[in-house]
């Protein structure tokens, strides 16, 4: 999964002390869009609505799955292993259960789990990156070296001996053990960026204000934290998911509650494969896919919302090519369209 | 120097963490399935194996914390790590032993092929930005987001079910006797070939990402700028000052994200029936044999921290201002 | 105050060679030509114009300050005459003409990829602002300049380049073993002074530098800006020196050029610019800053801060922070002339409609007379 890989990086990015662009000129330009709102701005990319589009569409399966569903999920029927039809529109399984029942009432396990995982680790990250990079010193040594040891230790594994020695695995416990294991990377990446706001001048002046700790953590700290939360918080949730999904598909878990996971656990358990049952593995995946697609967009909007070098200018690759630019770092493109103005 | 001693310590306190994890997990956990698990095989299991299991998983509630925590350390270092009952009666240790060369065979190699390849993929896509090579972003948008396992399960029912260039399930043909032999080793290649490719396909967008926002990044520090302004060959520029750069912090965020890149692949091999770990674990999961799962998972973490301490090292030699005295 | 001004006596500058005054002959023997460069900034429907028809040129062996605030568009027109100027900047126009030893012009905007790789560094070097990135932080020292030595000669083997790039260091004052040094191992002089041997390794005619000085501290400063009036002399190289600090200028530049919202505003002898400028803002400028030498003067800021480049109408764009401007300023964007000061030294020139009373009259204007402090001689 790349997301967290990119949490990190950009966490990495801002960490540094803001790079002086190259020329006067280069500052320019983002001052010039400083104007705008910056929310709107968030909304106005592409990337980010789309991925926000998606997940609304999720939330709402969420919300009315189990009423919309036309059949009850656990039902069996004569129509077994059915190919989509219009009365199955994902197929049977072989105990002629609805896939596409399944996976909409399976909607709201994964959201839920996705959702509160992501709230509790999210919350864990902010205590502890925050914490660390505020205090430094001793503190920041041993909450730095915590976060690295649940970064180092491989989550799945561990989730599953969690999960598997739990005597009953609801979705809520599910939760809350992949949120133990898996805040560690946003409170890396919130220590660095803290760490870094730190030593700007607007907290110094704060701190020699004599404001108190609490209030420049919650009144200048935070808000300006707020894009890498989000992002940290995005991340997890994506994690959680494939987490949750992950465990169910190895057979830990209420397999009573539907989720996406499940419906693959029994898919791969009654050899859909080898049926060539295809319909029984394949809407669940692309479920997944979309899904984290969407975290992904969402989160890549984040990132050139607050990085604006990663901005691709794919988008405009067509009309750029069409005036002969080819951006490129060390070869400036030369097009001579200047209006002779001044002579 | 300093750098690699305090790394050294961070690895041997993650192991120490891990270890003292794996010891707490069944204390805390509410009820003692094994203590179930004993009476079942009981006149089965011999009283050392018996006394071993009792250490590793709180049994003993005569001897104090303290006094189980030493006696779990020192089977720990002993390489006793329980009875498996799934496997009864093999040794845990045993059972991982069998397995560990298959999962570092298909994991290793496939994980490694996938950083390569996406690392120079991504320093491709991030230095020629703007041009067709961003279409390939979301391509690769979308193999990050789906689970490994379910890209095994279409991998199966293309190329297996339907195309049956390769096999579904197993390491090797079982006809054949484990031996060094050209037959065995093509076989097992040929097993191989698919989860390997799988495992490349879902984790090397994630490299992919990465080298290239690296790319982006460091392609506008000053002295990739310099080294155009010298005139250097484009490739001297892309591979000597560029990538070169890039590529530090993409070996760090491999050594960090190797506990879940392994977490992801240790599930192919039971999507695969691959008699690595994972499949183990998963048998183990399944058998609830607590035992297994928890040597497993502690054999897990030491694995990466290894793999850690490799790509530190790797990392020490690529950045000259690690070696820094002082 | 016991500081000497320059002018008083010919030997009482330290810094400026003898032949300071005579080396003043730009036009007569150019190397570097820059005509019309237009240069924007961001490739969408609206970009920013951060250069607008400039014209410079650089006489052999001449060293040229360019001067102005932070955004002037000084080093976008340093980058931009060499390519360099990073996404998304975008060269809209003009002429970059180069001379070389035997007399031929090429204009490096029309060269292709392989012709400016090799025409980089071997004709013209550049020496970045803050030597801190400068650098790759993952090679040494040594195979850095050898790598651009190599490049332009394929032939040397890399013990060759080695030893050359010792004598660079050895030239800029650094002994030659620190070849085996990371970048991070040396202070931020000793970068510089790398990056000026690197810049010197190919004997180019023509060193630009840009904010070579800023991030050093003032002893440092000196050092390096004396370290190249002596290089200069000694090798022959025609520099383009920019910086905001024109004090620094005046001590090292034959000829100095104050740019202003991505135009040329004022171009003249150095000391001309320090005790006679003709433009209002060169003007303000020069009394933004302390003399580094010569009588102690009122420093005054400049009121105003510049002008948003991508709001920028007709007329001229200093007009709302000059203290002489005039009705005609908001019609007509001046162009650079010859000073309407009699007795003015012929090459210079000014763009203010002060000195330009035909421009106003066009425009139906009446034209107003030249400031007093506009016109002392």
């Amino acid at each position: 999964m790349t997301i967290d890989i990119n949490i990190v990086e950009e966490g990495e990015e801002l960490a540094k002390p803001s790079q002086a662009p190259m020329t006067g000129a280069v500052s320019a330009a983002p001052g010039r869009r400083r104007g705008k709102r910056p929310k709107l701005l968030f909304l106005r990319n592409s990337k980010a609505v789309a991925g926000l589009v998606i997940l609304a569409f999720f939330f709402l399966i969420a919300i009315i799955g189990p009423w919309i569903a036309p059949y009850d999920p656990s039902a069996r029927s004569e129509d077994v292993l059915q190919p989509p039809s219009w009365e199955h529109w994902f197929g049977t399984t072989h105990l002629g259960q609805d896939v596409f029942s399944q996976i909409l009432v399976g909607t709201r396990g994964v959201i839920v789990v996705g959702f509160v995982a992501g709230i509790l680790a999210t919350a864990i990250g902010v205590v502890i990156g925050v914490t660390a990079g505020y205090v430094g010193g001793l503190g920041d040594e041993s909450l730095s070296v915590l976060a690295n040891v649940f970064l180092v230790i491989p989550q799945l594994p561990l989730i599953i001996i969690i999960a598997g020695q739990l005597p009953s695995v609801g979705g809520v416990t599910v939760a809350v053990v992949i949120a133990i294991t898996g805040w560690a990377w946003g409170a890396r990446v919130l220590r660095a960026q803290t760490l870094s706001l730190r030593r700007r001048d607007f907290v110094e002046a704060a701190r020699s204000n004599g404001e108190s700790t609490w209030r420049i953590i919650t009144a200048e700290i935070l808000p300006n934290l707020t894009a890498i939360i989000a992002s940290g918080f995005v991340g997890t949730v994506a994690f959680a998911v494939l987490s949750l999904i992950t465990l169910s598909f190895i057979g830990i878990g209420d397999t009573g509650e539907w989720n996406w996971g499940t419906v693959l656990y029994q898919a791969q358990s009654q050899l859909a494969l080898q049926r060539g049952a295809w319909w029984w593995f394949v809407p669940a995946g692309l479920c997944i896919a979309l899904l984290g697609m969407s975290l992904t967009l969402i989160n890549f909007g984040i990132d050139e919302f607050v990085n604006p070098r990663l901005r691709s200018t794919a988008q405009n690759a067509r009309s750029l090519r069409k005036r002969g630019i080819r951006p490129r770092i060390g070869f400036t493109p030369v097009v001579r369209e200047a209006k002779e103005d001044r002579a | 120097m300093r750098f690699f001693l305090r790394r050294l310590g961070f690895y041997v306190i993650t192991f120490w963490a891990a270890v003292t994890i794996n010891f707490f997990i069944p204390r805390i956990m509410p009820g003692d399935p094994v203590r179930a698990l004993i009476a079942k095989n009981q006149g089965r299991i011999s009283t050392d194996a018996e006394a071993a299991l009792r250490t590793l998983f709180g049994l003993e509630k005569e001897t104090t914390l303290w006094q189980q925590y030493l006696d779990y350390w020192g089977l720990i270092l002993r390489g006793d790590l329980g009875t498996s009952f799934a496997y009864f009666p093999t040794p845990v240790a045993d059972v991982i032993a069998g397995a560990i060369p298959w999962t570092i065979g298909l994991v290793g190699i496939a994980t490694i092929i996938s950083f390569t390849i996406g690392t120079v993929i991504g320093s491709g896509i991030g230095w020629r930005r703007g041009t067709w090579a961003d279409s390939l972003l979301p391509i690769s948008t979308f193999f990050s987001a789906v689970p490994y396992f379910w890209l095994a399960l279409i991998a199966i029912t293309i190329f297996s079910v339907t195309l049956g260039w390769f096999p579904a399930s197993g390491s090797y043909d079982r006809s054949l006797v484990p031996t060094f032999s050209w037959e065995f080793i093509g076989s097992v290649i040929y097993y191989g070939t698919l989860p390997a490719l799988t495992i490349v396909i879902s984790s090397i967008s994630g490299w992919i990402l990465g080298m290239r926002n690296m790319m982006v990044t460091v392609s506008s520090e000053d002295y990739v700028t310099v080294a155009q302004a010298k005139g250097v060959s484009e490739r001297t520029v892309l591979f000597g000052y560029a990538a070169r750069n890039a590529i530090l912090p993409q070996v760090s965020s491999f050594a960090l994200s190797l506990g879940f890149i392994v977490g992801g692949t240790l599930i192919m091999e039971i999507v695969f029936s691959y008699q690595g770990i994972g499949y183990y674990l998963f048998t183990a999961v399944a058998a609830k044999d607590y035992p297994l799962m928890q040597g497993i998972f502690l054999v897990i973490t030491v694995a990466v921290l290894f793999a850690n301490i490799v790509a530190d090292f790797v990392y020490g030699v690529l950045d000259p201002r690690t070696r820094q005295e002082g | 105050m016991t500081l000497t001004d320059p002018l008083d006596g010919a030997g009482a500058t330290s810094l400026a060679s003898p032949g300071h005054l005579q080396r003043l002959t730009p036009s007569a023997d150019p190397v570097l030509e820059i005509r019309n460069l237009s240069v924007d900034y961001g490739y969408d429907d609206d970009p920013v114009h951060v250069l607008r028809q400039v014209s410079l040129t650089l006489g052999r062996g001449e060293v040229l300050g360019l001067a102005g605030e932070s955004g002037c568009g000084k080093s976008t027109l340093a980058y931009a005459a060499t390519r360099l100027l990073p996404p998304p900047g975008l060269i809209t126009g003009g002429e970059v003409l180069f001379t070389d030893r035997s007399g031929v012009k090429t204009d490096l905007l029309r060269l292709n990829e392989t012709q400016l790789r090799a025409s980089r560094w071997q004709d013209m070097a550049i020496v970045f602002q803050g030597a801190m990135n400068s650098l790759n932080p993952v090679y040494r020292i040594g195979r850095q300049i050898a790598d651009g030595i190599r490049a332009h000669e394929p032939k040397t083997t890399q013990k060759e380049a080695l030893e050359r790039a010792a004598e660079m260091l050895d030239l800029v004052g650094i002994a030659p073993d620190r070849l085996r040094s990371y970048p991070h191992e040396l202070s931020g002089g000793m970068r510089q002074r790398v990056m000026i041997a690197m810049a010197l390794a190919l004997d180019p005619q023509v060193l630009i530098m840009d904010e070579p000085t800023t991030a050093l501290d003032v002893v440092m400063q000196r050092q390096i800006v004396e370290q190249i009036a002596e290089l200069r002399d000694r090798l022959g190289f025609s520099v383009i020196f920019i910086t905001h600090d024109v004090s620094l200028l005046i001590e090292i530049a034959d000829r100095i050029a104050i740019m202003y919202a991505g135009e040329i505003v004022e171009d003249a002898a150095a000391l001309d610019v320090y005790h006679r400028p003709r433009h209002p803002y060169s003007s303000a400028l020069l009394h933004s800053f302390p003399p580094l030498r010569g009588p102690r003067r009122e420093l005054i800021g400049i009121p105003g801060s510049p002008p948003d480049l991508s709001k920028l109408g007709g007329g001229c764009p200093f007009r709302d922070r000059c203290e002489f401007a005039f009705d005609a300023c908001s019609k007509v964007n001046p162009e650079l002339v010859y000073p309407n000061v009699p007795g003015d030294d012929p090459r210079r020139s000014v763009a203010c409609l002060r000195h330009d009373p035909a421009a106003v009259r066009a425009v139906g204007e009446e034209p107003l007379p030249v400031p007093a402090e506009l016109s002392q001689t």
